[in-house]
This record gives structure tokens, sequence and C-alpha cells, in this order.
């Protein structure tokens, strides 16, 4: 059944709710969990749903990405019919490149209509989630549905950026589209997951429709507009959920990955897959002190290292503590380093005797490649 | 122009590997893990990539089906090619015989079409049994100097030892002058590797010859090398004194698993100029818990690991709970020791299970030896393993 589905990813969507990671790259391809970059958790759903064919629209700063994802291999993405399909932005003398998810949609019409899949399912990258999609399509096919969006119950407002929440009636029926509610004070909501089913020649319809009125938003003026029009669905999502959405929450859903029940949710069945890289088992010298830590492939670790998750290829030298903190792949730490809720990007350097602190709510950011 | 490989490698996995016992009772020798996340074959394969080679014929015949699976379309050493790449070679049924690979030099034999299909000017004959990193390249390069129709490669080993492997004597340049296969009294200390390059004329000629022979039992150090010699081929040796251990015993696979570990290792996995490529687990970064105490150790992705890990190395997704010792061991993937029990100087292979309390192995001190389980069994709680044990069933304590 999933066979008859087609994923898109939107890569680049919401990377300005987190500029620190997003400089140098899409939201797509921002590091997560040791060894893998946030688009490993959609694709994986994907695969894991019986999807192979996937479109990732990219817009910018896409190198890193196109780095990562190669041939697709890795996911077992390599594919004569369909894997993965890179649909960076469409422009001629008349259109520039897209500027709202509208636009974008509109600039992958050619790739929605050269497939025969019967359903599109679009995820952004931000969420964090095992999901099995072939359970939404079956929803979506049970409810009749015109469009099935997933959501979690969750605090809202979110700290920044853009949400959207949704009012489903008692059959599931999303009787209310709301983006950016003003919320007085913190309130359960219905919130937007990012993951949405929708028929593909629906989909294509409506697009060119919203394109001839001259509609720019997807969510606003197709969605939240058009509710007693549309059959659109909601689909409840109880699992872990984790949504990224400022380097505070990246911060705070790192280390929840330190609890073994997010972790037994996430990886349980250990196939999320990623880009391999060939590094060598950790190595922890005689003097290495590690306590409730997640380490990568290729450490290697000589001095103390608390509540942390170390990316691939990470060397932490003799007599440095480093706790509470994140630190991306191949960045070196010297030795006599202190260093306690601290995010390095990749390839950081700190020498030798530096001491650096920030807070759980404000982590002190090294960028990537800094030496400092 | 017809398409040419200028070296064809063939690797022999055919072996048994009887005096790893329990770890080699389904599996081919090159397929027991090492290292963590490797296994014997990646450092052959990865040998071969590295060194510009990317035509391998594996050659299998005992228990091949996790080798076959392991090395797949060869994607994980980027010998996935349309032209050459990986091919695994078993024997097979032909029209006027079939038969099972007999000896060494019959292996080969009977895939010269499969050689001589890349139409090859040298070929390159190794085996799946030894640890080492070397750039076969620079031993082609030899082999092309020296203008010699037979190049084997050479390393020195202690003299008491010598007589264990086949003995080159040689003259100062290099040439090789005569070939004693496992001689009781030893010229030299210069042992033959089991890595030879033939220029491929060569080898096809006396391959036939040695075919047809009814006297010789088909094997290179036996047969077709001094056979080569009588008849006057130039054969030269090639030195070699990197690190290179035979894990074909328990002790010396324990040896080589150990020699990865310390500040200086003996041997090192993660040199960045020669990288060793295997299939990667698909498994988070491993989780070293609160209680933890981990030192001079390899651990490898998707471990758990709550208790107590000392000089010791750990393949993918082994789980040590609370209160759980190893020390000196080695663990294969998905092994798991549980709260309270005890390992000790031991070999695990892939997911066994050490039931709570139990004690596998004695220290190393004792020389009592290294205590080895098979895979796939349980040593129930509080049972005791004696140190040399070597089990392949549920045990259950006396």
């Amino acid at each position: 059944m999933a066979n008859s589905a087609v994923g898109v990813i939107f890569s680049n969507v919401h990377d300005e709710n987190i500029p620190e990671l997003s400089r140098h790259r899409t939201m797509a391809s921002i590091p997560f969990g040791g060894r893998y970059r946030l688009i490993d958790f959609s694709l994986s759903n994907f695969v894991n749903s019986g999807i192979t064919t996937v479109g990732i629209v990219t817009k910018y700063n896409y190198q890193s990405l196109m780095d990562h994802l190669g041939s697709g291999k890795d996911w077992d993405l390599a594919r004569k019919d369909g894997g993965i399909i890179l649909l960076p932005p469409y422009s001629d003398e008349t259109d520039a490149p897209y500027t709202n998810r509208l636009e974008a949609l509109k600039g992958i019409t050619g790739f929605l209509n050269h497939r025969n899949e019967e359903y599109v399912v679009i995820s952004d990258c931000d969420v964090i989630a095992r999901v099995d999609i072939a359970d939404i399509i079956r929803y979506h096919e049970e409810k009749g549905a015109d469009i099935t969006m997933t959501y979690i119950e969750e605090e809202a407002p979110i700290q920044s950026g853009y949400f959207m929440t949704l009012t489903p009636d008692e059959e599931g029926r999303v009787t209310g589209v709301k983006i950016n509610p003003h919320l007085k004070q913190k309130t359960k909501c219905n919130v937007y997951a990012n993951i949405m089913v929708i028929g593909r020649e629906f989909l294509i319809n409506i697009i060119q429709d919203a394109v001839t009125r001259g509609l720019s938003s997807f969510g606003k003026d197709i969605l939240a507009k058009n509710v007693e029009g549309l059959r659109i669905y909601g689909y409840a999502f109880k699992g872990y959920c984790a949504s990224i959405d400022s380097l505070e929450k990246y911060y705070a859903h790192s280390m929840e990955l330190l609890d073994k029940n997010v972790r037994d949710e996430l990886f349980g069945a250990r196939d999320i897959y990623t880009k391999v890289r060939d590094s060598a088992p950790s190595k922890y010298s005689d003097g290495a002190v590690v306590k409730n830590s997640l380490i990568s492939d290729g450490c290697e670790i000589e001095g103390t290292v608390e509540n942390c998750i170390l990316f691939r290829g990470v060397k932490i030298g003799k007599g440095s503590v480093v706790k509470n903190s994140i630190i991306m792949q191949d960045s070196v730490v010297g030795s006599s380093v202190t260093l306690d809720c601290v995010i390095t990007d990749k390839n950081a350097v700190i020498r030798d005797r530096r001491h650096l602190a920030g807070c759980a709510e404000l982590p002190y950011f090294i960028a990537k490649g800094r030496m400092i | 122009m017809q398409r040419k490989k200028e070296c064809v490698a063939m690797l022999l996995a055919g072996g048994q590997g009887s005096r790893l016992y329990a770890l080699t009772n389904n599996i081919a020798k090159p397929a027991v893990a090492f290292g963590g996340k490797y296994r014997i074959i990646d450092f052959p394969l990865s040998n071969c990539i590295n060194s510009g080679i990317d035509t391998v014929g594996v050659l299998t015949q005992y228990e091949p089906l996790e080798l076959n699976e392991y090395i797949g379309n060869g994607q994980p050493w980027d010998l996935d090619r349309s032209f050459g790449g990986v091919h695994i070679l078993s024997p097979y049924q032909a029209k006027k015989k079939s038969s099972w690979f007999e000896g060494t030099a019959n292996a080969i034999y009977q895939n010269l079409a499969f050689m001589q299909k890349y139409n090859p000017e040298y070929v390159l004959i190794l085996s799946g049994d030894h640890i080492y990193k070397m750039d076969y390249a620079a031993m082609l390069k030899a082999h092309k100097a020296t203008g010699a129709d037979c190049t084997i490669a050479a390393i020195e080993v202690p003299m008491k030892e010598a007589s264990r492997f086949g003995i080159l004597n040689t003259n100062e340049d290099g040439s090789i002058y005569q070939f004693e296969e496992k001689p009781k009294q030893p010229k030299s200390n210069l042992a033959s590797m089991g890595i030879y390059i033939f220029t491929a004329s060569k080898l096809f000629k006396y391959l036939t010859e040695d075919d047809a022979n009814p006297n010789s039992s088909k094997d290179f150090g036996k047969d077709v090398l001094p056979a080569m010699l009588n008849a006057g081929e130039k054969m030269f040796s090639y030195r070699f004194s990197g690190y290179w251990k035979d894990v074909g015993t328990i002790s010396s696979l324990w040896e080589s698993n150990m020699d990865l570990l310390g500040d200086d290792p003996a041997f090192d996995v993660s040199d960045p100029d020669w990288k060793i490529h295997s299939r990667n687990p698909l498994a988070p970064p491993e989780y070293i818990g609160d209680k933890a105490q981990v030192g001079n150790s390899l651990i490898s992705l998707g471990c758990e690991i709550e208790g107590k890990v000392e000089h010791s190395v750990l393949s993918s997704n082994v789980v040590v709970e609370e209160g759980a010792e190893v020390v000196d061991s080695v663990l294969m993937a998905g092994s798991v020791v549980k709260k309270g029990a005890k390992v000790v100087y031991s070999i695990i292979d892939e997911n066994t299970v050490v039931e709570e309390g139990a004690v596998v192995g004695e220290d190393k001190e004792k020389n009592a030896g290294i205590a080895v389980l098979g895979r796939n069994i349980t040593i129930g709680a509080g049972a005791k393993v004696a140190g040399g044990q070597i089990l392949d069933k549920d045990y259950k304590g006396e």
C-alpha cells in the first residue's frame, strides 16, 4: 500500500528558527544524536514504511545535504525507479526561485506529474519521531480524507517561529486550522507535526488552482480558509516527538536522548539509517571517565565526559572535563579544558586550558571550524 | 579496445579455521569478527581498494553463507563495479567434472576463466587469515622493477617460530634461491606471508601444469612455487616490516584484538590514510551509563554499558549491565553480560548471554587459558565457566 505514495521532504523550511546551526547548511542536514542528520529521521520513516521514492526540495546551502545523501545508497534509496531525487529551485526569466511553500510545490509539479503513485506524503525536517507512515495512509483512506495532517499535543505557544494548530472533532475531522494563534498563556494545543498525506492529483490540482488565483500561502490560503470545503483529518501521533525550533530546543531534545526510554523509542528497532563513514570503534583510554553519555564511532577519549553527546571522530584530551555538552563531528578538545553546556559545531578546536560554559537555556555555541 | 585490469586479486577464503573451534562452527574464518566492528576479511579487502585494486575474486568453500552475505555486492569497500568489483567464487559443477577446491592452487586454477575475463598482466594471491595493512601497489611496483615472474611478500619472524612457516632463502638482491615449506631446521627467518604476485601468463602456465600432475597436492607453497623455482623462473621476496598477525588460533585472535588497545597501539585501525572499510552496523551511538567504568577499551556503536569494562574490545550492540564486569575480553556483536556477572580473559561470540552472577573465564595470570563461548548460547545465572573452557551449547553450571 505504501508503495502507492511518494515522499516529499522540505529541506530548508524553518531554517531561520535555528540560525546558528543552519548558517552553512539546510535544516535537513543539521547534525543530531551523535551520528545522524535531521533528514535521516524523515528518510528512515519513509523507507521503513515502504516508500522508496522521495523528492527532496532544496533552496540554498544544500551542498552539505548533497554530500550527506550521496546516491542514497545508505538509505537503500539508490534506485532505478525512484530513490532519492533532489529538487533544487526552478527559475527562469519570468519566475524567481520560490519564496513560500506554495511556490515550492508549484516548482515540483513536474516531478509530481511524472509519478504514478496515488498519494504524496509531505514531511519537514524539524520533527524527530519514528512514525509509521503506512498507518497514516491507512487512516487517510479509512476517513476518505482529502488531506491528513499529523499532530501532537503540546504546550503552546512554541518558543519562536511559525506553528499551526488543528482543531479536530470527535471523528478526527479538522474544523479549524490556526496559524501562530495568539495565546495569552501556555495552553495545550494540537500542534501540526509537519507530516501530511494528500492525494497526488488532488495536490497538483490545488496548486494549479492556487497559482491561477494568485494565492501565496499553503497554510493560510489553502488549509486555514478551506476547512469546510476540504476534508482535512487530523492524525494524532502519540509517540516520542521532538520538534526543533530553536537552539535551546535543539539542546534540550538532544539531551533527552540520554534517557533510555527516548532512545528505545527512537532507535529501539535499530532502523534509523544514516551516511556511513567507516570510522573505527571509539577508544577509551586508561584515564577516561565517561558517565551518562552517548559516544559515536571514531572518538578518542582521554578525559572526563559526563552527560554529553559526542559525534563521530571527537577527541577529548587528558585532564579535560566536559559536561552537559554536545560536541559535533571531528571537533578536538585539548587537554585540561573544562566545558559545561557547550555546543560545538563540526571541526571546532578548543585548545588546552580553555574554560567555557553556558547554561541549559542558553548553551554556549561554537561555530563550525572555530578555534578557541 | 578491449577493457582490461592490470592486476586482479584472488582471495582464498575457503579455510575452515578449525583452530578457532566454536567461533567457526558455522562461519568461515574470514567472516570471524575482529576489532569491534570488523571481520577478518575487511583487512585484505580494504588493502585491495586502498592499493587501487578493484577486481577481487573471493574463493569460498567452507560455510560460505555468512561470508557471502557480508560481502554482498561489495559496496562497503567500494567494490561494487560494473567492470571488476568483488565476486564470490564458489566450487561449481562443470560439464566434464565437478569438484570441491582441492588445495590453494587448485582453487585458483578452477577459476582461471574468471581471471582471464579481465585479461590481467598480474595476479595477486591473498589469504583471508591475517590482520595487517599493506600497500599491494608498492609490492606490484617492486615486482615490475625486478622483472620477477613471482614475488612473495615476506616478513622476519622469530627464529624459533620459523619452522611453522614457508621459509624463503634469498640472495642479497632479494631473489629467492630456495623455498622450504615448514622446515625442521630453518636456514633463515624470512617467512612467506602467503601473499604472492604472479605475472599472469606464468601463473596460468604453472597452474595448468600443476593440475595435470597427478602427484601434486595442488598447493602453492608445496607444489607451484617449488616447481617455478626448479624451472628457473625469476622469483623475488618483497620485505614487509609492519604489523602482520595470523589470527588462526584462539590465543592469536585474542592477542591481535588486544594489540588495538593502549595509547600507542601495536596496530591502529583509525589511521585516516589507510581506512579499514567494513559493513557498518545500523545502530545509534553507544551509551555509557551513570555507573559505568570504561577504561582502555574499544567500544562500538549500539553498546549499552552500565558496568565495568576494562582492557576489552566490544563489538556493536553489546550490553554490560550494572555491576557486571568485563576484563581482558573480546565480546562480539549483540552479546549480553547481565547484572553482577563477570567475564574475564574470554572471547564471547555473537548474541550470547551471560546471565546474572555467572562467571566466565579466569584471570590471565592463572594461566588457565582463554574461555570461549560460541554464538547464540546462554550461560545460566550463577554458573561458572572455567578458564580455557570452550562452550558451544547452553550451560547451566555444574
